[in-house]
């Protein structure tokens, strides 16, 4: 159970997270979706400790991260894959925190096994491994303690699909076992997979938030006809909303609606359907839009 | 924007995603002490300082060139001086350049090398991971000198005059000035976070204030009783009096406490990324 109440960071003038709350229960995976610099980094090592909250507070199992007994038993923790000392092997990596978090040498090599390093990769120096073994590594380390909590930042980044998709299996395992994860992500392709929840956020602020389905299914209808232009005109016309997006338009209506205007006007349709992942992209930019980088630009 | 959704708005003030309503168990926090236990951080920062290639060359290093100066003197320095105590302070000299840069890179790698992110994580209470870091570059000074008094010895043996003429005031003397400079070097690692930077602090800082010193006449009173250079040399020849401990003490607050003092708070107060 992760629980964050009102947690907002400020640097001087500038709020890099505003006043979020939300809460992660056992048995689910989380996607902390957002683009970057939307705070998502900022606001996971406000959870774990290492940034102090402007206000607000951030409880994980019901304390606060500095009030946890031996935090690796408890919470698994990857900030950045990348922040490992290149001189060390992946291997010893996992040995200095299996000392420090008291667990055995057989306990690395089932962590290794786990997240599939082979014997001669957890050898290697880090300096050599590519970003999909740090990735690796570090949900290895994560792991390491047994938690019951996992946090982690930009998990798939640098996996291939068939990384993303042992993740999404590794991560769905350790849920329905009871255990809690939040983990974010820029892609939102990824996290679709990875996450069956998502909590939306854009410069600091969460946007939505709730299940997978239920973000879906508010994603408007998709469709696709012999002549778009003419379609979302006829929409227009009857003050349905209408997007374009590369491969048709995004409606704001049910399928049902679109499928009259289209049968009354003789519009050949290709495609007619509720959600999908054009709908959620087409969410996901639109409701970062407003307060990404490019629409600042915009 | 009011677009949130939430499955649980009404009971919990903050919003709940993900889970099934009283599905899993509640997960409870372990019972127990905040934290890592110390012996154990102890333990992985010793590790941690000659895991890396780095740390474990500058080991290396500092064995060689000890080695070799030992065997060079044996060869062709005068072999009158090639006493136990004349062996130990050559095998010794290279320790003392190289022991503060292994503190320091004790210091640093969580900074430079961003292994924080996991080391402060593990142990959110950072004070700790600074006493085990300070404490851990001691033992591993400890138990370099140790090595460096057994090869002066099997050079004394071999090819010395045979004679055994280490007084109890050279030994500690030689030790504690060890232990100091190889704390100066955790402290300026940790003063400035950043190996390049703090190595060059440790090795010009001190010059700087000795030719400061010589130039402005003024300085030179005071500044005896600031140079830990000056101070640590009584010191590896064991003859110390009181004045000088007088000395060793202000200017090892000023060159080791206080950047450890200094180093510490920016530590424990520093955002970790």
């Amino acid at each position: 159970m992760i629980t964050v109440e009102n947690l907002t960071k400020r640097y001087g003038g500038f709020t890099a997270v505003d006043d979020i709350s939300f809460q992660v229960r056992p048995g689910s995976v989380v996607g902390f979706l957002g683009p970057n610099g939307a705070g998502k980094s900022t606001a996971m090592r406000m959870m774990t400790g290492l940034t102090p909250p402007t206000s607000g507070r951030a409880t994980i199992l019901g304390q606060t991260y500095r009030e946890l007994h031996n935090p690796g038993r408890q919470v698994g923790v990857m900030l950045d894959a990348s922040a490992q000392h290149p001189g060390r092997t992946g291997r010893e990596v996992l040995l200095v925190a299996a000392v420090s978090v008291g667990v055995s040498k057989a306990r690395v090599e089932e962590v290794l096994a786990l997240v599939g390093l082979t014997d001669e990769e957890a050898g290697r120096r880090v300096r050599n491994y590519s970003l999909g073994m740090r990735q690796r590594l570090g949900i290895a380390a994560a792991l390491l303690g047994d938690p019951q909590v996992l946090i982690l930042d930009e998990p798939a980044n640098g996996l291939d699909p068939q990384g993303i998709h042992w993740m999404r299996g590794l991560l769905r395992r350790f849920a329905d076992g009871g255990g809690t994860v939040l983990l974010s992500s820029h892609l939102l392709h990824e996290v679709q997979i990875v996450a069956d929840d998502l909590v939306m956020i854009g410069r600091g602020r969460i946007v939505a938030m709730g299940s997978k389905e239920e973000l879906l299914a508010r994603g408007g209808t998709t469709v696709q006809s012999t002549d778009d232009a003419r379609l979302a005109r006829l929409l227009e016309d009857a003050d349905v909303p209408v997007s374009r997006t590369g491969s048709g338009l995004v409606v704001d209506a049910e399928a049902r609606v679109v499928g009259e205007i289209a049968a009354r006007e003789s519009v050949v349709l290709l495609e007619l359907r509720s959600g999908g992942s054009e709908g959620l992209e087409e969410m996901f930019l639109g409701l970062t839009a407003a307060t990404s980088r490019e629409g600042e630009a915009a | 924007m009011s677009t949130e959704t939430s499955t649980d708005t009404t009971r919990s003030p903050a919003p709940a995603v993900g889970g099934g309503t009283g599905g899993a168990p509640a997960a409870t926090a372990l019972s127990g002490r905040p934290g890592v236990p110390f012996g154990r951080t102890f333990q992985a920062e010793l590790r941690k300082m000659v895991d890396t290639r780095a740390g474990r060359w500058m080991v290396i290093v500092m064995a060689a060139v000890a080695v070799l100066i030992l065997a060079g003197f044996v060869i062709w320095g005068p072999a009158e001086d090639a006493s136990f105590r004349g062996l130990l302070e050559l095998s010794t000299l290279p320790l003392a350049m190289l022991l503060p840069i292994i503190g320091i890179m004790a210091a640093t790698a969580e900074w430079s090398q961003r292994t924080g992110l996991v080391t402060f994580v593990l142990e959110p209470r950072r004070g700790r991971v600074v006493l085990a870091k300070a404490l851990a570059a001691l033992v591993l000074a400890a138990v370099v000198l140790a090595a460096a008094v057994a090869a002066s010895a099997v050079a004394n043996l071999v090819g010395g005059t045979g004679e055994w003429d280490l007084s109890a005031g050279v030994a500690g003397g030689v030790t504690l000035a060890l232990l100091i400079l190889v704390l100066q070097g955790v402290a300026f690692g940790l003063l400035f976070l950043n190996t390049p930077v703090a190595i060059v602090a440790v090795l010009v800082l001190p010059t700087v204030w000795s030719i400061a010193m010589m130039a402005v006449s003024s300085l030179e009173e005071a500044g005896r009783w600031l140079n830990l250079d000056l101070v640590t040399q009584p010191l590896f020849a064991g003859e110390m009096a009181g004045r000088d401990w007088a000395q060793l003490a202000t200017a090892s607050a000023v060159w080791v406490l206080l950047p450890l003092a200094v180093g510490t708070y920016r530590v424990l107060n520093r955002e970790v990324k």
